[in-house]
């Protein structure tokens, strides 16, 4: 059997194999320690309390609080990260004078700021968009500045001796060589975004998933906090594959997409 | 009838005055690379003329500069030294290169420079879309290209999928698609098998006696540039110089019958020992 075909159908078996034997160990493991379920309830006690959760409308009222805000900030992040980084890529001087800013901008932990944020906007929405803005902005703009560099000097030599205008050779060429590299920011811009939706959320605010965290931290209820760490999770991996999708959509003739699921095979 | 009339029937009688300025003429031309490590003088004072619809074959040494003074044929690359002429007008003002003079121009590179997001067709298509070409005269041309370059049935594919003779082989449809009247070929067959090669000479040759194109072909194999060419120029290396031109005088069209003539054996032995003595 080619490893191809095989890569088509074993993650449909070896995922939900390895989750009951996970499930499985974490029942034994409480068990067997005689723990209580205040610390570490066993599954089918989160399980019962992931129904409930699923079925209070309030619960999705959240959810979609957490969805908007990831999405919007994720959606300025990447405005934001496509133009700074094709500029810092394009104008070298731009790139020299602004970088040392760069940096220092990047290893300030960014979450810190938060309860700034809510000092200047609030404890609504905008404080949580702007906190996963920022985070999924660098990953997204330091790729397109990559990628708009990475323009192999063969295929340029092309248009060139094609005497291509500046537009075409946009069209043909940079937009599309740089088009992997800003779907790989836009891959790790999506998980960061909801990192900076949920940190924002516990810190300051009353909705959303991650205040739901929080308030269940609270009440000590360990199976509904597992219940909602698994929605978390799930809007997670949603976005995840959207733009993942979008990225086979769009770059399909990318080794990064026809290597994770060949046409051929 | 006026004296005056006389004499310019004399001068049509005599040589085709005005002599048209000739296809390509490059003189004292020479490029120096300057790098952080080393200056290297690629080429040195070439002197070369090249006639409208002549074929040229360059050979020389790996490394002798056959890459850099195609490059700055084809307004890639400016020359550190002399002039280039196209059709009598300057390619190169210093450092920036006339565009108006290199029209018309097709280029295979030494490496087929494909576009991994385009199809075969629409790789062999895009100097044609560039030109503003419609999409069903695109599409026509592209695939009699492909079947010429015997890519037959590989329209669709991506270049990911192709081997790296059917890359090249592309990227020769691709410089081929605009009918250019002047081709410049870094060893374009470097990558094919022998079979393959012969028929893509005899078409190459068919073409530019077709079209009427100067070619400047450059390759590693003797016969090849022989067989193919009106002359033979070849290089010595560092500094990249003309060392000798032979001139190949079979009628043409050429066919491959032609590689048996004893001719044909004299003139590749004297090249393979003209370049062997500048070792
Ligand atoms: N961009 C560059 N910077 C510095 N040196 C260069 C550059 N391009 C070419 N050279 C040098 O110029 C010389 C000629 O190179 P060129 O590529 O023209 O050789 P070539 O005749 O095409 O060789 P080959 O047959 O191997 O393709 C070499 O010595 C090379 O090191
Ligand atoms: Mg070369």
């Amino acid at each position: 059997m080619s490893p191809q075909r095989m890569g088509r159908w074993l993650p449909w078996i070896s995922t939900p194999l390895l989750l009951a034997v996970f499930f499985l160990a974490w029942d034994v493991f409480v068990r067997v320690n005689n723990m209580s379920e205040l610390v570490l309830p066993r599954p089918g006690t989160v399980l019962a309390s992931l129904v409930d959760l699923v079925q209070d409308p309030e619960t999705w009222a959240h959810a979609r609080v957490t969805a908007t805000e990831t999405i919007a900030g994720f959606l300025i992040a990447l405005g934001a990260g496509i133009t700074v980084g094709a500029i810092l890529g394009k104008v070298r001087w731009m790139e020299y004078s602004l970088r040392p800013m760069i940096v220092a901008s990047q290893v300030v932990p960014k979450v810190a700021l938060i309860p700034l944020f809510v000092i200047w906007f609030g404890f609504g929405m905008t404080s949580k968009i702007i906190m996963s803005a920022m985070l999924a902005f660098f990953p997204i703009m330091l790729n397109v500045q990559l990628g708009v560099r990475s323009v192999e000097s063969g295929q340029r030599d092309v248009m060139r001796a094609l005497n291509a205008s500046r537009w075409h050779t946009f069209r043909h060429l940079e937009l599309k060589s740089t088009m992997p590299y800003v779907f790989a920011g836009m891959e790790v811009g999506i998980v960061f975004a909801i990192i900076g939706t949920i940190v924002g959320e516990y810190l300051g605010g009353s909705e959303g998933l991650g205040y739901l965290v929080v308030r269940t931290l609270n009440e000590l209820n360990a199976p509904a906090l597992f219940a909602v760490i698994i929605l978390l999770s799930v809007l997670g991996l949603l976005l995840y594959f959207v733009v993942n999708g979008l990225k086979r959509f769009f770059i399909p003739w990318h080794e990064s997409v026809y290597s994770q699921h060949d046409v051929n095979a | 009838m006026s004296a005056h009339h006389a004499e310019t029937l004399d001068a049509a009688a005599g040589t085709p005055a005005p002599a048209a300025p000739p296809k390509l003429e490059l003189t004292g031309v020479g490029k120096q690379f300057r790098t952080k490590r080393a200056t290297t003088q690629a080429l040195d004072d070439i002197d070369l003329t090249i006639t409208d619809g002549e074929f040229v074959s360059l050979i020389g040494r790996s490394g002798c500069g056959k890459t850099t003074l195609l490059r700055m044929l084809a307004g890639l690359l400016s020359p550190t030294e002399g002039k280039i002429l196209v059709e009598g007008r300057s390619l190169w003002d210093g450092s920036t290169v006339d565009s108006s003079v290199v029209s018309q121009l097709g280029v295979v590179f030494q490496e087929a420079n494909l576009f991994p997001w385009y199809s075969v067709l629409d790789n062999i298509a895009l100097p044609l879309q560039l030109r503003g070409d419609g999409k069903a005269e695109r599409r026509e041309r592209a695939r009699e290209l492909a079947e010429l370059v015997g890519l037959q049935g590989f329209e669709k594919s991506y270049p990911r999928e192709l081997s790296g003779g059917m890359r090249q082989r592309v990227a020769i449809a691709r410089a081929l698609s605009t009918h250019p009247k002047l081709l410049l070929m870094d060893e374009p067959f470097g990558a094919l098998d022998a079979l393959t090669r012969e028929r893509m000479n005899l078409e190459l040759q068919r073409i530019a006696l077709a079209t009427n194109a100067t070619v400047v072909f450059v390759t590693h194999d003797i016969a090849e540039a022989v067989f193919l060419g009106d002359r033979v120029v070849h290089l010595t290396p560092r500094p990249g110089r003309i060392s000798g031109i032979t001139h190949v005088d079979f009628a043409r069209p050429r066919d491959i019958d032609v590689e048996t003539e004893a001719e044909f054996g004299k003139i590749v032995r004297e090249l393979r020992h003209a370049l062997d003595g500048e070792e």
